[in-house]
């Protein structure tokens, strides 16, 4: 740890308290117990409370995480933060951004807008430490405890063993008053990449370690660079490697040296090489303070299955990605966001356990899709042998002059919601709508009304009507479906109807659609929340 | 799409070598590489179709008288 520490790592967000249930004999029963308060956790428990279900989140530490972890979080995790009551906060805490650069050698070989676009409510992208989001996602689960809410947090509880047994699963817990016991009927090991949960079951998390280092530096200064992503391949203060700069609030800048393989990291950490590796990459006249450094070796790794019986895995512990693509928390954000409604309806006996397999099948499909993106990134910015490192150049070189080998950089594909396409819970499409509103995507946010579609929907299962009429409320297998009748404006037609005249949209809870067609049809819509309450895996 | 052309295209089949071999005049080997990289990624560019290019890829890996990828 160095210098320049902010307060916010150093405070016990949530202190370890006593609770009635460790002095419990047999041990209480839980509805669902969440392992590991890190981003993920946070806000699957949140997004459980805010439906009803008893969630007890716990944590073997009392803190927010410290140290250089995610800054970029893409739309559609603001969007579920949105949902959870929790975007707006870190919207206005975090540095909107949409411009980026990249260098070659000396020079600037092209640069980028991600064009914000004033049809949606939220940015593609913002800059937000980690451990703001966490504070943030931690203030909101104690407010919801303290609006009544079946909701808590404990810190200093260390699971330290797991025995599943057919009904529910039994944990036994560290605290520094000791060893307690909890039944739960489902758990949800949120405890990151080093799961000790999965080596408790004795699970693999097979993937590849790429052979190389990261200096990853947060610095505080007051420099003139602007809100932008530069990237840097062989640049002169760091020839052979990358480098990455890119801003956080609070003045606080994120570095990123590439700095090889073989390397003395003890020696590497040394305040003294850090700053002159710093100084070199900023210029001799920019003052600033280390907030964190810390050397990284990425991987992408993924269990084959997230779910065992009635343990599941959710965010790094089921997944890891290495970190070009910001495809880590926020993916693991949208892992939660998908769980959540399950959970719910399978405890609330409203669909079979098997519902849960669909969230393997999708959740899966998308960690394939991100392992897939951030493998390909890894291989661009840290070529592996001499030709990989000679295209890379062909291509730097290339773009510098011609437009058609600009999508070739890759210095990361920064993320973007994934599509269940072919998923078994994916249902009817009609062809003359848009592939962007396809069954199985998010919804796509759009204006209606001086408000926002993203804030229209979602939480509960919903009929989103467009130039037609639905009923304003159904009821089908005890499932209660919620209407939104809407005027298509262009922007609304553009991503919803294309040459259709008029469209029915079934929304999921998470606000991913499910199925469309043009009019309402009332025995259509019961077939497809059949999927849900009789899942079989296979789709109907 | 698809289907590569193996059959002859080039109505200049030795104007075309020598252009090639002309191309490469004067350079080092490490030279040379990089510049056959760019000529991949410029010709692989103006074929466009997936297909195709992944034909070639594996045309060419096989004379490499290699496995194949
Ligand atoms: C350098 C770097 C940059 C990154 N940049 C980005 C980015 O820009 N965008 C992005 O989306 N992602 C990024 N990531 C990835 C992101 O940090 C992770 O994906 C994210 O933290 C995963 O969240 P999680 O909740 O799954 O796990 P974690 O955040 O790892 O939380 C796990 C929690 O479980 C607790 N725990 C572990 N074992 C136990 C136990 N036995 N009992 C109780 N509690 C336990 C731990 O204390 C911890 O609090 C980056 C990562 C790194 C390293």
């Amino acid at each position: 740890m160095l210098a320049n520490v902010k307060k916010i790592f150093e405070e016990p967000l949530y202190p370890y308290l006593r609770s009635v249930d460790q002095d419990e004999n047999p041990p209480v029963q839980k509805p669902v117990i969440i392992i590991g308060a890190g981003p993920v956790g946070l806000t699957l428990a949140i997004d459980l409370a805010l439906k009803d279900i008893q969630v007890v989140v716990l944590d073997d530490n009392e803190k927010v995480s410290f140290g250089s972890r995610a800054i970029c979080f893409a739309k559609r995790p603001l969007e579920i933060l949105d949902r959870l009551g929790v975007g707006e906060q870190c919207i206005e805490k975090g540095v909107t951004w949409s411009k980026g650069k990249v260098f070659f050698d000396e020079r600037q070989v092209y640069d980028f807008d991600l064009l914000p676009d004033p049809d949606h409510k939220r940015p593609a992208f913002i800059n937000l430490q980690q451990y703001y989001l966490e504070t943030f996602l931690v203030q909101r689960l104690e407010k919801l405890k303290a609006d009544g809410k079946p909701v808590e947090i404990r810190g200093k509880n260390k699971v330290t063993s797991i025995d599943q047994k057919d009904e529910f699963v039994i944990l036994q817990i560290d605290t520094p008053e000791g060893a307690y016991a909890m039944q739960a009927q489902w758990v949800v090991a949120c405890d990151g990449a080093a799961s000790s949960v999965r080596s408790m079951l004795a699970l693999e998390f097979q993937g590849r370690v790429f052979e190389d280092n990261f200096l990853i530096a947060d610095v505080v200064m007051d420099a003139k660079f602007p809100t932008e992503r530069w990237f840097w391949f062989d640049p002169p203060f760091n020839r052979g490697q990358s480098a990455l700069l890119h801003k956080q609030p609070d003045n606080v800048w994120r570095i990123d040296l590439q700095l090889g393989w073989d390397i003395d990291k003890e020696a590497e950490l040394k305040p003294e090489k850090v700053k002159a590796r710093v100084q070199k990459m900023l210029g001799d006249d920019v003052k600033f303070d280390l907030e964190w450094v810390s050397i990284y070796t990425f991987q992408c790794r993924a269990m084959e299955n997230f779910r065992h019986n009635r343990v599941i895995f959710a965010g790094d512990s089921a997944h890891q990605v290495s970190p070009f693509g910001a495809r880590g928390a926020n993916s693991g954000i949208a892992d939660a966001d998908n769980l959540a409604w399950k959970l719910k309806l399978v405890l609330d006996q409203l669909a079979p356990e098997e519902l849960l397999d669909s969230y393997v099948e999708e959740r899966v499909l998308a960690a394939r899709e991100n392992i897939l993106n951030s493998t390909r990134s890894t291989d661009f910015i840290t070529p592996k042998s001499k030709m990989s490192g000679i295209f890379r150049n062909a291509v730097l070189e290339l773009a510098e002059q011609s437009e058609f080998a600009r999508p070739l950089v890759n210095s990361g594909r920064l993320s973007v919601p994934s599509v269940y396409d072919k998923c078994s819970l994916t249902g009817k499409d009609h062809p003359d709508m848009p592939a962007i509103t396809r069954p199985g995507a998010p919804a796509i946010d759009a204006p209606v009304d001086k408000k926002w579609l993203i804030d229209l929907v979602g939480n509960d299962f919903q009929l989103l009507a467009i130039n037609t009429k639905v009923p304003d409320m159904l009821q089908v297998n005890e499932i209660c479906i919620k209407s939104l009748i809407i005027e298509a404006t262009d922007i609304v037609r553009q991503r919803y109807l294309g040459n259709a005249k008029s469209a029915v949209y079934l929304l999921r809870p998470d606000q991913h659609i499910m199925a469309r067609w043009l009019e309402f049809d009332e025995q259509a819509v019961i077939q497809e929340i059949k999927r849900i309450t009789r899942y079989s895996g296979r789709g109907n | 799409m698809g289907t590569l052309n193996t059959f002859p295209n080039l109505n200049d089949p030795d104007g075309f070598y020598e252009e090639l071999l002309r191309l490469h005049e004067g350079l080092s080997e490490e030279e040379s590489t990089l510049v056959n990289a760019k000529l991949v990624l410029i010709l692989a560019n103006h074929i466009g179709d997936r297909a195709v290019i992944t034909e070639a890829l594996t045309l060419a890996r096989k004379s490499a008288n290699v496995d194949q990828f």
